[in-house]
């Protein structure tokens, strides 16, 4: 492959990507000793659930935009936007606004009434009028299966990448990955997991900036000056919408997935808990929209850096997804020191990514499944702890095995399903049960089991398993993606079952109302 | 606090109606472009500059506008829903 790729790019000469590098495992190796140290000090601060789950509601709106957008910024946003642009040209943004256009909506319908209404998980707000028990199981079987298919999405693409980067065998990168990221959450909980996130922001935004403005550097600080340069060599088309969207409606079906999905991940919305009340949670969405909206940017620059400089048939040599083409990027631009230093960051990118879904795992079957619904709410504070460490460790472990098992499949297509659950099984119930007084126990539930399960059956017959994954020719369902036909179909459901179902109304109705623009707890100010 | 209640709801409805108009503004804004890049490619391919096409412009423009549309609902909230809570909480 190396041999290849010296072939055809002698400009790019020979990459030492694959191979042990020492710098890289220099920068790892800090980043994981500072993110162990905040662990340490964290874990002297962790001592009851608020402390735990919601960083004792102490991060301000500036810390929470950080860490929002080092929750958000996976390595497939990084590494495959970079990579896409720098195969495909224009295609990549599609995904660049995609993945940004959510944020506006968790700003406008999510952020504040649920930071009001809820203190934990998004269970707490859909369950705020409603039936705990139904409700409760409901939500954890949607946050479970968008946590889970996320999870097994990141650990796969970790093993994968760190392999490719660092030259160490799979398992063992998995399980790397597993036990720094179990020690981040059993330890320091969601103190330590917000400032991993906040220092993995820093580093990849500063990351990309670095590489974005060595790129621009050479071509005047012009961006058009490079898509120009880009266009000369491989020809207009890259410039102008190509293959990506072929079929409009699998693009609407996408884009609908990645708008409301945003709004439905459950370690994005367990963010807002995070901060002193609705006021900071608000600010926290702007900050973060900006950051990732910035960053996006970035990875579009970094795209046309990599295809003009580095070329995509080495790109594509390395690694035929295209996902090397930022580590390729940097390793022209300031050899083997900026690969390794940019291969540390993407690894740290995961492991802060994989520690904020394993705390919103553990929460949904701590807080939600076990406290609330098999005790009742009657569990004395040690015992909530308790039970959370021992969920985390289950999912930590469970992530590690999970990662193992699916070592080699072709996982891209989770994160876009997971996307897909949060957008069906979530989102539409969190709107129905903030902005609808009439929404029924039985409406929300019901929204939430047919959402995670229509979506479930309908990815499994959609082209994206038959065609990608089995290999047969033709899928019974045409969309690669079902949000489409899921988003409304659980809002219909969740609509219809609420009219048609009775329930006796509250009477702390007037209290919830209350609560929901101006919290729980009276005014700091 | 019964008295209230009323103006409770109607500033909740205040921030419903703004949530509403800036969502469907964000929507509409999104998946027009994307409608855009499904029915009409050749459109996003005109330059209008030297190594700027349409498609691109628009592209930027979303991410944009999406920033606006944060600024300027929060800008709102800031400066008159949170005054309102105050009185409220009052």
């Amino acid at each position: 492959m190396i041999l290849i790729a010296l072939l055809q790019a002698p400009t790019a000469g020979s990459t030492r990507l694959g191979e042990p590098n020492p710098i890289a495992m220099g920068f790892f190796f800090a980043f994981i000793a500072v993110t162990l140290g905040i662990t340490y000090w964290a874990a002297r601060r962790t001592r009851t659930t608020e402390e735990f789950y919601a960083a004792g509601r102490t991060v301000s709106a500036g810390q929470n935009g950080f860490a929002l957008a080092g929750d958000y910024m996976s390595a497939a946003s990084f590494l495959g936007i970079a990579g896409l642009v720098s195969t495909t040209g224009f295609d990549g943004l599609i995904y660049s606004t995609g993945w940004l256009v959510g944020w506006p909506v968790v700003l406008f319908l999510i952020a504040e009434p649920l930071r009001n209404l809820g203190r934990y998980t998004f269970a707490d707000v859909v369950a705020a009028r409603l039936r705990q028990t139904p409700v409760r199981i409901a939500a954890a079987l949607g946050t479970l299966a968008t946590v889970l298919l996320y999870l097994i999405a990141q650990m796969v693409g970790a093993g994968g990448l760190i392999r490719l980067m660092f030259g160490i065998p799979y398992e063992q990168a998995v399980i790397v990955v597993g036990v720094a990221m179990l020690a981040y959450v059993l330890f320091g909980g969601m103190i330590a997991t917000t400032w991993v996130q906040i220092v993995k922001a820093g580093l990849l935004l500063g990351g990309a900036l670095l590489l974005a403005v060595m790129v621009l550097w050479r071509f005047e600080m012009n961006p058009a000056a490079l898509f120009a340069a880009a266009a000369e060599r491989y020809g207009d088309a890259v410039l102008a919408p190509g293959r990506l969207v072929s079929n409009p409606l699998d693009a609407i079906s996408l884009g609908m997935a990645l708008m409301f999905g945003t709004a439905g991940l459950p370690h994005i919305l367990m963010r807002f808990y995070t901060v002193p009340d609705a006021r900071a949670a608000r600010k926290s969405v702007f900050y973060a929209t900006g950051l990732i909206g910035f960053f996006y940017l970035m990875t579009f620059v970094l795209g046309f850096g990599a295809m003009v400089l580095v070329g995509p048939e080495t790109i594509r040599g390395v690694d035929p997804g295209g996902n090397m083409a930022a580590p390729l990027l940097a390793e022209m631009l300031g050899g083997t020191p900026l690969l390794g230093f940019i291969a540390a960051v993407a690894f740290a990118t995961i492991l802060a990514v994989v520690a904020g879904l394993t705390l919103s795992g553990a929460a949904a079957l701590s807080h939600d499944l076990w406290v609330n619904v098999v005790r009742h709410a009657h569990a004395d504070a040690k015992e909530q702890l308790r039970v959370a460490r021992v969920a985390t460790i289950l999912l930590g472990v469970g992530a590690i095995l999970l990662g193992i098992t699916f070592k080699g499949q072709n996982v891209a297509f989770m994160v876009s399903l997971a996307f897909a659950i949060a957008a069906s099984a979530n989102f539409p119930a969190l709107v129905l049960s903030i902005f609808w007084r009439r929404c029924t126990t039985a409406g929300a539930v019901a929204s939430m089991v047919i959402g995670t399960i229509v979506t479930l059956a309908l990815i499994w017959f959609s082209p994206t398993i038959q065609v990608d994954v089995l290999g047969r020719s033709d899928a019974w369902f045409p969309l690669k993606n079902p949000a489409l036909i899921t988003i409304p179909l659980s809002f219909a459901v969740g609509i219809a079952v609420s009219l048609l179902s009775a329930e006796r109304a509250r009477d702390d109705t007037a209290i919830l109302d209350r609560q929901m623009l101006l919290g729980s707890h009276p005014a700091r100010e | 606090m019964p008295d209230s209640h009323d103006e409770v709801r109607a500033l909740a409805r205040a921030r419903w109606r703004i949530a509403i108009v800036l969502t469907v503004i964000m929507i509409a804004v999104y998946f027009g472009f994307i409608a855009l890049i499904a029915f009409d490619k050749p459109l996003l391919a005109t330059r209008i500059a030297p190594g700027l096409t349409l498609g691109i412009l628009l592209g930027v423009l979303v991410i944009v506008v999406s920033w606006l549309l944060t600024w300027v609902y929060v800008r709102w909230a800031n400066a008159h829903y949170d005054a309102r809570l105050e009185a409220l909480r009052r």
